[in-house]
């Protein structure tokens, strides 16, 4: 029997079917991997699993755990179950802890309930399962609220809340997607322990291809409410039955067509620093930057936080640089520095041969037409009162003079054009465009001006993988067509190989290594730049290493 | 954390300056002279000027500032010129009713509004959410004059088991000093319970939809346990704001209730004193309200950092 069983699960709200065919299982002790784009009905398969789906949803079809109808449970029967045979963890570390409660709370709590033990003995048990995750009792005491650790710690308190009473079934959703590389390779082995140590089954929940082969035993991929196919991972990814697994399995690994060609292992090698100078787009020289502290007492001085430490670059016209490092690293100081959002605390900056450092806002206003920017959330930029022909057109202010009102329809349809979307587009709102036409119009906002530099911020995080592929095709393409330089901002190290020339490997608000990426992320030398890509999923090297 | 208390401090001592200075300005900037506005039109210029003179009236400005302040610190606030004794006095009787009235009022208030604010949000969209925010809506709409009235007819008229008005002192026992301000509280308090459980209910919902209280219900908790542990105290900033703004209007906004309970309270005095122009009494009466104000809005302050452990980091 096995410990967890779907077959034919259907979900659906109101007219809506969310769940169209579900079959899974997962056996003790074994890791099954959840793949699919957002929307596929990963999470919703979960929920139903717990049975905490939202209201009115309707589910069918059989879940047995153990051999037991969990669809036919009644409340106070799952209640038993939830925490105590099934634990569940979640995406989002930063939410999914009670603010207003202790750690030592929320991790026994669920002991208590389940258990009835006394308030010490639970507490026992919660400093127990916490020393397990990786928080020991003199850094981490049971006292510690939930905004005094960081998003990594935080996942791992969730994780303790969820296998305290160690489970046999322990649903992961997304449980590293917020992270970076380092955490989420730690978080993982963690969760891998766990479930060896009690032949707990771990269902994995990802978007992420790579980690899913690396981490699972057999993988089933997930398509608009269906599970398509099931099975061993390497064979399942490297076959490729199924046209939508391998579409996945190429988008997962795109790199936009022309890019491939003139990698600059094989291309030209970047000129030097020192010559680069004179016609460098970009020039960085000696930043730093501190982020004032607080202070301990009131009469006390205020410490500073140095999050970028003597920051030196240059970024020729048209070429791409990427920065990659983990979160807290620098990466986002130093793009608002180049954006001039922010002042440095020393440090110059100069853009197309002329200072930014120190200028007034209307001085800068010339060069501001020049540098645009491209967010992660394309949602959270806009505001969704306006509609599109306003949004693209807004940094049009920043031209001398100020197009007029035909003019500037002109320049949007064009953009909208340039990004791959329709002219009449411009009379619609934000909300009637999916995550992918989101980042084009936040893409076509940004080269309205016609700018030398967008920095794109994580501009393909949140897309499922293949959006990100065309998305990824559409900046190729701008650079090439309109020779649009990019500093991109990213974590995944797959995107930063798909689409720049060079790298700068940021640690603790330093370069700790930069060069041509290929280079780079092949043969890192420095300390920083190894542990980055030897904690970075990566599709190919999991396979092969499957297949061995 | 010291830090900030010291801030909230400073910042409410200030606000107390401020505030003496308009005050006092004000009335300064008043056409007329105090004096003769007190006597009236009919007043001889002899007792208009022995008013001055024991108003201290004829002195400068600025000195008399100062020792209009200066007489406040020491507890002296001057004499009631229509009650003939000292402010202070008649301030302190008038205090020891509309604060026991005010705070039982809050108190029912609270106690009311949680409960119902958690049971519409338990029930959200069906029908007991649509009938307590029912009853919530016609609470808000209505004046508590008419609950007064309600309640005197069925209580005081009807049933006989409290007074219908006026106040026997606290020196005729406690019991019947409460029972005289049970249905005046009780009056005031509805609508307040109104606004607050409309209040409640909406915070809960939204921390309902948080993260975290998925989280809890993996853990194997009931759905009320969830929302009674884990919910309810993230919802309360927003309800302890509303708390803190009704007691500053509980505390002088009783006016009308006070008049129709015929209650001797701080509404009532700072109403009489209006309409017969004592103005060392106004005076008085609204620099304590402002400062009780402050000091409510101080222990607000305090009781989010209660409430939440970040804020208590700052």
């Amino acid at each position: 029997m096995s410990l967890l069983s779907i077959n034919g699960l259907r979900v659906s709200i109101g007219a809506a079917d969310i769940l169209k065919k579900v079959d899974l299982t997962v056996e003790p002790g074994e890791v099954v991997g959840l793949v699919g784009e957002s929307g596929s009905g990963k999470s919703m398969t979960a929920l139903s699993i717990m049975r905490l789906l939202p209201h009115g949803a309707r589910a069918s079809g059989s879940v047995l755990f153990e051999g037991k109808e969990l669809l036919a449970a009644s409340e106070t029967e799952m209640c038993r179950l939830r925490g105590d045979d099934i634990g569940m963890v979640f995406q989002e570390p930063m939410t999914a802890l009670n603010p207003v409660k202790t750690i030592g709370e929320q991790v026994a709590e669920g002991v208590r309930w389940h258990t009835g033990a006394g308030r010490s003995e639970a507490e026992d048990r919660a400093r127990k399962m916490l020393d397990r995750v990786g928080l020991p009792a003199a850094r981490f005491p049971l006292s510690r609220y939930p905004h005094q650790l960081s998003g990594g710690q935080r996942q791992r308190v969730v994780i303790a809340i969820a296998c305290a009473l160690k489970p046999k079934l322990l649903i992961a959703d997304e449980p590293t997607t917020a992270l970076d590389v380092v955490l989420q390779a730690q978080i993982l082995d963690l969760l891998r322990e766990l479930s060896a140590e009690n032949r707990m089954g771990l269902l994995l929940i990802s978007h992420d291809l790579a980690v899913v082969t690396e981490m699972s035993t057999r993988i089933a991929v997930m398509h608009s409410g269906e599970v398509l196919e099931t099975g061993e991972p390497a064979r399942v990814l490297s076959e490729q039955r199924h046209p939508y697994t391998r579409q996945l399995a190429l988008a997962s690994v795109y790199v936009p067509e022309g890019r491939r060609l003139s990698s600059p292992l094989e291309g030209e090698v970047p000129p030097e620093a020192a010559e680069g100078v004179a016609s460098a787009l970009l020039s960085v020289e000696n930043l730093t930057h501190d982020y004032p502290g607080q202070r301990a007492s009131l009469f006390s001085k205020a410490s500073s936080f140095r999050a970028l430490d003597d920051v030196s670059f240059n970024l020729e016209a048209g070429r791409s640089l990427g920065l990659v490092g983990r979160s807290g690293c620098g990466k986002s100081t130093l793009a608002r520095l180049v954006l001039a959002l922010d002042t440095p605390t020393s440090g110059t900056i100069r853009f197309m041969g002329e200072t930014v450092t120190g200028r007034k806002e209307a001085e800068l206003r010339p060069l501001r037409r020049n540098m645009q920017i491209v967010f992660q959330d394309p949602y959270g930029s806009f505001d969704p009162r306006h509609r599109v022909e306003r949004l693209v057109s807004e940094p049009l202010a920043l031209l001398d003079p100020v197009p007029s009102h035909e003019k500037r329809r002109e320049l949007v349809a064009e953009a909208l054009h340039q990004v791959g979307m329709k002219p009449d587009d411009m009379r619609k709102y934000p909300h009637e465009f999916s995550g992918g036409q989101r980042q084009r119009l936040s893409i076509a906002r940004a080269i309205i001006t016609r700018p030398k530099l967008v920095v794109a911020d994580e501009a393909v995080s949140s897309l499922d993988v293949s959006i990100r592929a065309q998305i990824l095709d559409l900046f190729a393409d701008l650079n090439r067509r309109l020779g649009i330089a990019y500093l991109f901002i990213t974590h995944d190290l797959t995107v930063a190989r798909a689409i720049t020339d060079e790298v700068l490997v940021m640690h603790e608000g330093r370069i700790a290594e930069q060069g041509p990426t290929a280079a780079v992320l092949d043969n890192p030398q420095s300390q920083a730049a190894r542990e980055l890509v030897a904690a970075a999923p990566d599709l190919r090297k999991a396979i092969a290493r499957r297949l061995q | 954390m010291t830090a900030y208390l010291l801030n909230r401090l400073i910042t409410g001592l200030a606000t107390l300056l401020v505030a003496s200075l308009v005050v006092f300005a004000v009335l300064e900037v008043l056409p007329g002279d105090p004096a003769r506005l007190m006597l009236g039109m009919n007043a001889t210029p002899d007792a208009v000027e022995a008013l001055r003179e024991q108003m201290g009236l004829n002195q400068p400005v600025p000195l008399r500032y100062l020792d209009w302040i200066g007489g406040m610190l020491s507890l002296d606030l001057g004499k009631s010129y229509t009650y003939s004794v000292p402010v202070l006095d008649l301030v302190k009787e008038r205090v020891a009713v509309s604060l026991p009235l005010a705070v039982i009022a809050l108190v029912l208030s609270v106690a009311i509004a949680i409960p119902v604010g958690a049971f519409a949000a338990q029930r959200r969209g069906r029908a007991g959410d649509t009938l307590s925010m029912g009853a919530a809506q016609i609470g808000v709409a209505v004046p508590n004059f008419w609950f007064a009235l309600i309640l005197i007819y069925i209580f005081a008229v009807w049933l006989r088991l409290v007074p219908a008005g006026g106040f026997p002192g606290w020196s005729a026992g406690v019991w019947p000093a409460l029972k005289a301000l049970i249905l005046p509280a009780i009056a005031l308090a509805l609508p307040q319970a109104a606004i607050l459980a409309r209040v409640t209910r909406s915070s809960l919902v939204e921390v309902l939809g948080e993260d975290f209280i998925r989280t809890a219900r993996a853990k194997g908790l009931p759905f009320d346990r969830v929302l009674w542990r884990h919910a309810l105290r993230n919802a309360l900033i927003p309800v302890v704001t509303i708390v803190g703004l009704q007691f500053s209007f509980l505390l002088a906004g009783t006016i009308i209730i006070e008049n129709v309970f015929y209650l001797p309270g701080l509404g009532r005095l700072i109403f009489q004193a209006i309409t017969q122009r004592d103005l060392i009494v106004v005076e008085s009466v609204v620099m304590l309200l402002v400062a009780s104000v402050i000091v409510v809005n101080l222990l607000v302050d305090l009781s989010y950092a209660v409430v939440d452990p970040r804020l208590r980091a700052r």
